[in-house]
């Protein structure tokens, strides 16, 4: 390596079975971009014990056998599908091609804790909060933390807010949440750092279905305001669509 | 059907996580889905293993709590294994410290006791073990409920072509590798760059206690603050069974079989693979200590691990 090589691609040991590509330390399109085509480089052309890789905004983890290869073969193999320091440039799809998915939300305060301290914090109204999550140009950029957690980038700059220090426990299903730029619509009670404001009816993960998850990674997503009245009926209405759901 | 026959068992006592649990999903954390699977898979691959069973078949994972069950109709050959439990049939047959097969005919209970040591323990069948699958797995993601689901008192496990095998009743023994560990072994990194040298120091020395946050999902340790440097502004980055995640309070969690895929905390370490079940079977209060091997030096123990359970497996089958 020379002193003018590029600070990415990095590859970091994980464990005993796992290489992480670091691609960037932002959340970012044309980073994005390079994970992706990491991603669809490895599907076409998995090296000798390759496991998974999961993409990540800014990474790619990925997975091997240790019984079979090793953290040296694995990168040098990666190195290979990442190619030249110049980043590939896929041209991204235009964002009329992929479908957009709508999301029902209630801002209203019992189901939304946390919209008053972001108000707060960001300077901002409650109704301004709302105006500008709803505003908001979302794309499903990957999946992750846990099952249907379908990370949303596109949160705007005005109420962009750093993680909270440590994780809040049991944070109910349908939460929406923001950090940073990120948003996403929560499909089971879990712990979060994240920002409570809002509730969504509208159901991502569902048990008993072939197909268990609403989006694709990649598709845009577009949230609707609704009131207290009709986020009940929409819940009583998915509730009766599918008996077996994950509450 | 006539051939294979049917076992019916019930729960008539579970403790709290008692769940199916198969060999895992892999390949789904592209969906935040984990592997999940057993906390303990050495224990669970013995306890197949001495009933001569396919590894990775479902079976029933007990936790602290312990369980009773009763076979209620026909009759079958089960195996318990993993951690110190207590181990009876409710005649009083063979030794009830030990690891075990065992055959159940109608009306036999079996109960398992918290021992000296031990978080989790395997309930396998001769057969097979009728559980509802989630994405092609019945392994339980415990956060959900998806797939075999929890078990609890009161419910009924049916065994598919249910055999008796009565010549491998008796005890298994419990090798070295199935003990618990509290010396563990992590490869440091990949985001030690969010802690100064003089933290990773102080992880790397000071003794950590296991809390009583203690679930499928993972592990909160008590010790020092380990104290993350900058802002919590990284994107999220997938996470593996075995990392060390410290959030922002300086707290640091190891993630188990029920991990979230991602997360935005930075993981100062993780466990090797090969210590990971040692780990599980300690209890809330337990004092770990962790201790840097390189990469090579964490392949080198996932090879050595998979040859010394194969040496284990063989010498059962000849017994």
């Amino acid at each position: 390596m020379t002193s003018d090589s590029p600070a990415f691609p990095r590859f970091r040991a994980v464990a005993d079975h796992a290489v992480l590509v670091e691609l960037g330390d932002r959340i970012d399109a044309s980073i994005h971009d390079r994970v992706r085509h990491l991603d669809t480089a490895l599907q076409v052309r998995p090296f000798t014990g390759f496991a998974e890789a999961v993409p990540a905004y800014a990474s790619v983890l990925v997975e091997f056998d240790p019984l079979v290869t090793d953290h040296a073969a694995a990168t040098r193999a990666l190195r290979e599908l990442v190619g030249p320091s110049a980043p590939p440039s896929p041209p991204a799809p235009p964002p009329e091609a992929a479908p957009v998915r709508d999301v029902l939300v209630c801002y209203e305060e019992s189901l939304a804790p946390d919209l008053e301290r972001v108000a707060t914090r960001c300077g901002l109204t409650r109704e301004a909060v709302v105006a500008a999550h709803l505003s908001g140009q979302y794309r499903v950029a990957m999946y992750g933390f846990a099952p249907g957690y379908a990370y949303l980038a596109g949160v705007p700059e005005s109420i962009r807010l750093p993680r909270k220090p440590a994780p809040v426990r049991d944070v109910p299903a349908g939460t929406v949440l923001i950090a940073g730029a990120q948003c996403l619509v929560t499909t089971l009670a879990m712990p979060t750092g994240w920002w409570a404001i809002g509730r969504s009816p509208t159901r991502i993960l569902r048990a008993d279905s072939d197909r268990p998850f609403l989006f694709d990674v990649g598709d845009g997503v577009r949230f609707g305001r609704i009131d207290r009245r009709a986020f009940d009926a929409a819940v009583a209405a998915a509730d009766a669509a599918d008996p077996t759901r994950v509450r | 059907m006539m051939g294979g026959g049917r076992a019916t068992l019930e729960i008539l006592q579970a403790g709290p996580h008692t769940s199916v649990q198969d060999a895992g999903r892999a390949g789904l954390a592209r969906f935040g889905v984990p592997a999940s699977g057993p906390m303990d898979r050495t224990a669970f691959a013995i306890a197949h293993a001495a009933l001569g069973n396919a590894p990775g078949d479902p079976a029933i994972e007990v936790a602290a709590g312990g369980l009773t069950l009763e076979c209620r109709e026909g009759a079958v050959t089960v195996a318990v294994a993993g951690g110190g439990f207590h181990v009876s049939r409710d005649d009083g047959a063979g030794d009830a410290h030990r690891w075990r097969v065992t055959s159940l005919r109608a009306g036999m209970r079996l109960a398992i006791r918290p021992g000296v040591w031990g978080s989790w323990t395997y309930v396998t069948v001769a057969g097979r073990l009728a559980a509802p699958r989630w994405l092609g797995s019945a392994a339980t993601h415990a956060p959900s409920g998806l797939g075999g689901g929890a078990l609890s008192a009161g419910q009924r496990v049916q065994v598919e072509d249910a055999e008796l095998r009565a010549e491998r009743d008796g005890p298994i023994p419990c090798p070295a590798f199935a003990r618990p560990r509290c010396a563990i072994r992590v490869v440091l990194g990949p985001q030690e760059r969010f802690f100064s040298p003089a933290t990773v120091n102080t992880f790397l020395s000071a003794p950590f206690a296991l809390t009583d946050a203690y679930d499928r999902m993972g592990v909160r340790l008590r010790g020092p603050a380990l104290r993350v440097r900058g802002p919590l502004d990284m994107p999220s980055e997938a996470i593996v069974r075995g990392s060390v995640q410290v959030s922002g309070d300086g707290a640091a969690t190891i993630l188990l079989a029920d991990h979230p895929t991602t997360g935005g905390y930075p993981r100062i370490a993780t466990v090797i693979g090969d210590d990971l079940d040692g780990l599980a079977q300690l209890r809330s209060h337990d004092i770990i200590t962790f201790h840097p091997v390189t990469p090579e030096e964490a392949i080198e123990a996932a090879r050595a691990g998979h040859r010394a359970r194969e040496r284990y497996r063989a010498g059962l089958s000849r017994a």
